[in-house]
């Protein structure tokens, strides 16, 4: 039994982690969160060099033909520096969609681009709240034509291309829209992290190009979904290591009745409780890693369970992180908000943890 | 990332399942039948057995009664094992705990003569640490320890004991010198049980079972040569110990998750399967990730041993995570049951009462080997470096420090 990154994965990381230290210090996230962009594109260049993008794709497209694994270990980094970077939806997502439903052609177009990180790409699914993301919505194609509203679409204001799906003669189908074509109205919507966007896009008879078969959507965005939530997790995770050791720098420098608040049990069992909430959500993840890389008939299960266990992690570190900072936690000059915004953003991204546990409980008694 | 044995790996795991299948009892629905008695005599025979197929005590040299093998082959017997009912780990604190004290600090003799005995469970051994008014701060115990030319006499009294009653042997934690500070003034001896300075009265439970023991040491005798260790050495000594038992709590803390999926597969709630009822459903998705991911942490940790490491303070996760939750499923279950759910006897109570025990018993697990305050202290303090709580009592003499109940 080996349950541990290779030597050359964690190399991968240290690298991804010195890389983003340098470039990608708070102050960079904080331009995005206050409006000035809404992604840092200087950033996203300098990754498509490093070849991030292609990590995951074979090197017949133009990728670097590594692995789940390499990806997750750069996953990991990116969520601990909360990277504003349109990385989830073109990476985890649309280059994993294109690679195991697009024709030849499709694939042949677009996974070399995202490789270099020349496009971007969102995924388009939610239409009204309450309701989850692979049911049907109102978006329609008839033909050829596609015509809908999109809300909370992650990477929506950036995106050359979304997946968007909608209903076809033959069901619920996946459909790649071209945004740069009329009949696309795009804006910023409102939320919670805005230190990375989401938009309403607004389609009106638009071209839209068949992805994978008519009927589909589920299908494919099930496994989609399932892969994704695997890198998810790294993300969370990463982003819980990075809350947990801001709490503890502060605690321990800041002194009340004469001592370090650190030293107190009250705060201490806070982080104590992080320690474990985050080992129980990596240890999930790397399962889940482990049953990706080896495409295992677990991976649905150990999907969920990762995705759930993630989710819970870090909202609970963020929480607590603000709580044992003290009011201090509940200003905006201080990081603590960003990492509980992410975690709120990185909660309900590909399916909230309300569906993801009945995706768990379903495979889980099927097993 | 693999899962796979290696070669010699899977020869060795070939090998006992074979012989299990062969001589280990199958798994018996629910808790484990009969008295404490008969549990007792079921493992002292499962441990004859084992040892005297070559299975026990597997990581210990030959020459003491193990195996001379690594710690690997221990997980793989221990994976292999749990697929059956036998009693396992029954004497874990003798074999866990008082097994290393004595290979680090007992006579060459000593080793040869007992260790053997330990692995076979013809001795059980117990570790008196704890007393009335040392728990969680241990090292606060008075039991006293006055040398008495080449022995020593023992007066005092120890609690929490488990198997006491059972017990030939102990490791004792004493009070060799008030005049230091607490942590200074300790001595660790081995000690013969079956002497008349001694008496063991069991303890009632809340759930009327009697695991533990007070053991009462009235001019109790110990010739030096059972000390183990330096004397006023004791405290370091007792760390190798506790190290010990942190390590085999970790791998042994029952989480109850298992009987609790066991019932959700089985049982009706209001006619219908409560496999379809949501809050039955959002509690298995928040105990199923809490379990996986203990063992998800525990192929970790043995990814880490295999490498040469030594699992750390870290082993105190799964206790933490485990205990907790097996007392939350045992009530869940319990309420679920409704009015009927208070019955202990009735037939038509799931799983024979186990849930209903458990949720007793789950109380003291909490408890024993650390409370679960205690095991947050030790990953914040010695796995994630947060500085130590100010301590009342530090650099004051031990005679002067007030301990225990003080009303």
């Amino acid at each position: 039994m080996n349950f541990e990154f290779s030597e050359d994965q964690k190399l991968i990381q240290d690298q991804a982690r010195q890389f983003l230290t340098e470039k990608c210090p708070v102050s960079q996230v904080r331009k995005v969160l206050d409006g000035e962009d809404t992604y840092d594109r200087a950033l996203w260049q300098s990754i498509a060099e490093l070849g991030w993008c292609g990590t995951a794709i074979d090197e017949q497209y133009g990728g670097l033909g590594l692995g789940p694994l390499e990806l997750c270990v750069i996953a990991q980094e990116l969520g601990r520096s909360l990277a504003p970077v349109p990385f989830y939806s073109t990476v985890y997502l649309a280059a994993e969609i294109l690679q195991a439903n697009g024709s030849e052609q499709q694939k042949q177009s677009l996974l070399p681009k995202i490789a270099a990180g020349e496009v971007i790409f969102c995924v388009a699914a939610a239409e009204k709240a309450g309701q989850q993301l692979l049911q049907a919505g109102d978006t329609q194609v008839s033909n050829g034509k596609l015509s809908g509203k999109k809300i909370a679409v992650l990477d929506g204001m950036d995106a050359d291309y979304a997946i968007v799906s909608a209903s076809a003669d033959n069901g619920q189908s996946l459909y790649i829209v071209d945004l740069s074509q009329s009949g696309v109205e795009r804006a910023v919507a409102n939320s919670i992290d805005s230190s990375r966007p989401l938009a309403t896009l607004s389609l009106s008879n638009v071209d839209a190009e068949l992805l994978g078969n008519e009927g589909d959507a589920e299908a494919i965005l099930t496994t989609a979904f399932n892969r994704a939530a695997v890198y998810t997790s790294f993300e969370q995770i990463g982003g819980c290591e990075a809350t947990m050791q801001m709490g503890m720098d502060y605690t321990k420098q800041r002194f009340a009745f004469g001592r370090a608040i650190a030293s107190f049990q009250a705060i201490k069992h806070i982080f104590a409780d992080m320690y474990v909430a985050i080992e129980l959500a990596r240890s999930n993840a790397y399962y889940a890693a482990w049953a990706l890389s080896v495409n295992d008939a677990q991976l649905p299960l150990a999907a969920a369970t990762a995705r759930v266990s993630a989710i819970d992690a870090y909202y609970f570190c963020t929480k607590q992180n603000i709580e044992a900072h003290g009011g201090m936690g509940f200003t905006w000059e201080f990081d603590c908000h960003l990492y509980y915004k992410r975690a709120q953003l990185l909660s309900s991204a590909i399916g909230s943890g309300r569906w993801w546990r009945e995706q768990l409980v379903d495979h889980l008694l099927a097993a | 990332m693999d899962f796979n044995d290696s070669e010699e790996q899977a020869a060795f795991r070939a090998e006992i399942k074979t012989w299990l299948a062969a001589n280990a009892r199958p798994k018996r629905e629910g808790l484990m039948g009969g008295g404490q008695e008969q549990r007792f005599d079921e493992a002292v025979e499962w441990y004859h057995k084992r040892y005297d197929a070559g299975y026990s005590c597997l990581t210990w040299p030959k020459e003491y009664g193990g195996q001379g093998l690594t710690q690997m082959h221990q997980v793989i017997w221990n994976q292999e094992v749990s697929q059956y009912g036998e009693p396992d780990e029954y004497f874990v604190i003798g074999i866990g705990n008082c097994g290393p004290a004595l290979m680090a600090y007992s006579s060459e003799e000593t080793k040869k003569e007992l260790l053997p005995r330990m692995a076979r469970a013809d001795d059980i051994w117990c570790q008196l640490f704890s007393e009335p008014g040392a728990g969680s701060d241990v090292a606060g115990l008075s039991t006293k320890a006055t040398q008495d030319g080449d022995s020593w006499k023992i007066n005092g009294q120890k609690i929490w004991t488990s198997g006491a009653q059972y017990s030939r042997y102990g490791v004792i934690l004493t009070r060799t010198d008030p005049d230091v500070s607490k942590y200074r003034g300790l001595t660790m001896f081995m000690i013969d049980l079956q002497q008349p300075g001694v008496e063991v009265k069991p303890i009632k439970q809340i759930d009327g079972g009697a695991h533990f023991n007070e053991v009462f040491f009235n001019d109790a005798v110990v010739p030096d040569s059972y000390r183990l260790g330096g004397v006023n050495e004791g405290w370091g000594a007792a760390l190798t110990v506790l190290m010990n038992e942190r390590l085999a709590n970790a791998t042994a803390a029952p989480d109850g998750f298992e009987d609790f999926f066991n019932w959700v597969k089985s049982a009706q709630l209001d006619g219908k399967p409560a496999s379809e009822d949501p809050t039955v459903r959002d509690k298995l998705a928040t105990w199923y990730t809490q379990h996986a991911g203990v063992d998800a942490t525990t192929f970790r940790m043995i990814t880490a041993v295999a490498k040469g490491g030594v699992p750390g303070a870290e082993g105190s996760l799964g206790k933490l995570v485990g205990a907790s939750m097996n007392q939350d499923i045992a009530n869940f279950v319990i309420e679920q049951l409704d009015a009927a759910g208070q019955l202990t006897d009735d037939e038509s109570t799931p799983y024979g009462g186990h849930f209903q025990s458990a949720v007793l018993m789950a109380a003291g697990i909490r408890l024993a080997g650390g409370t679960d305050e205690i095991m947050r202290n030790i990953i914040a303090e010695q796995v994630l470096g947060l500085p130590q709580e100010p301590r009342a009592d530090k650099g004051i003499n031990f005679k002067d420090i007030p301990s225990g109940n003080t009303m």
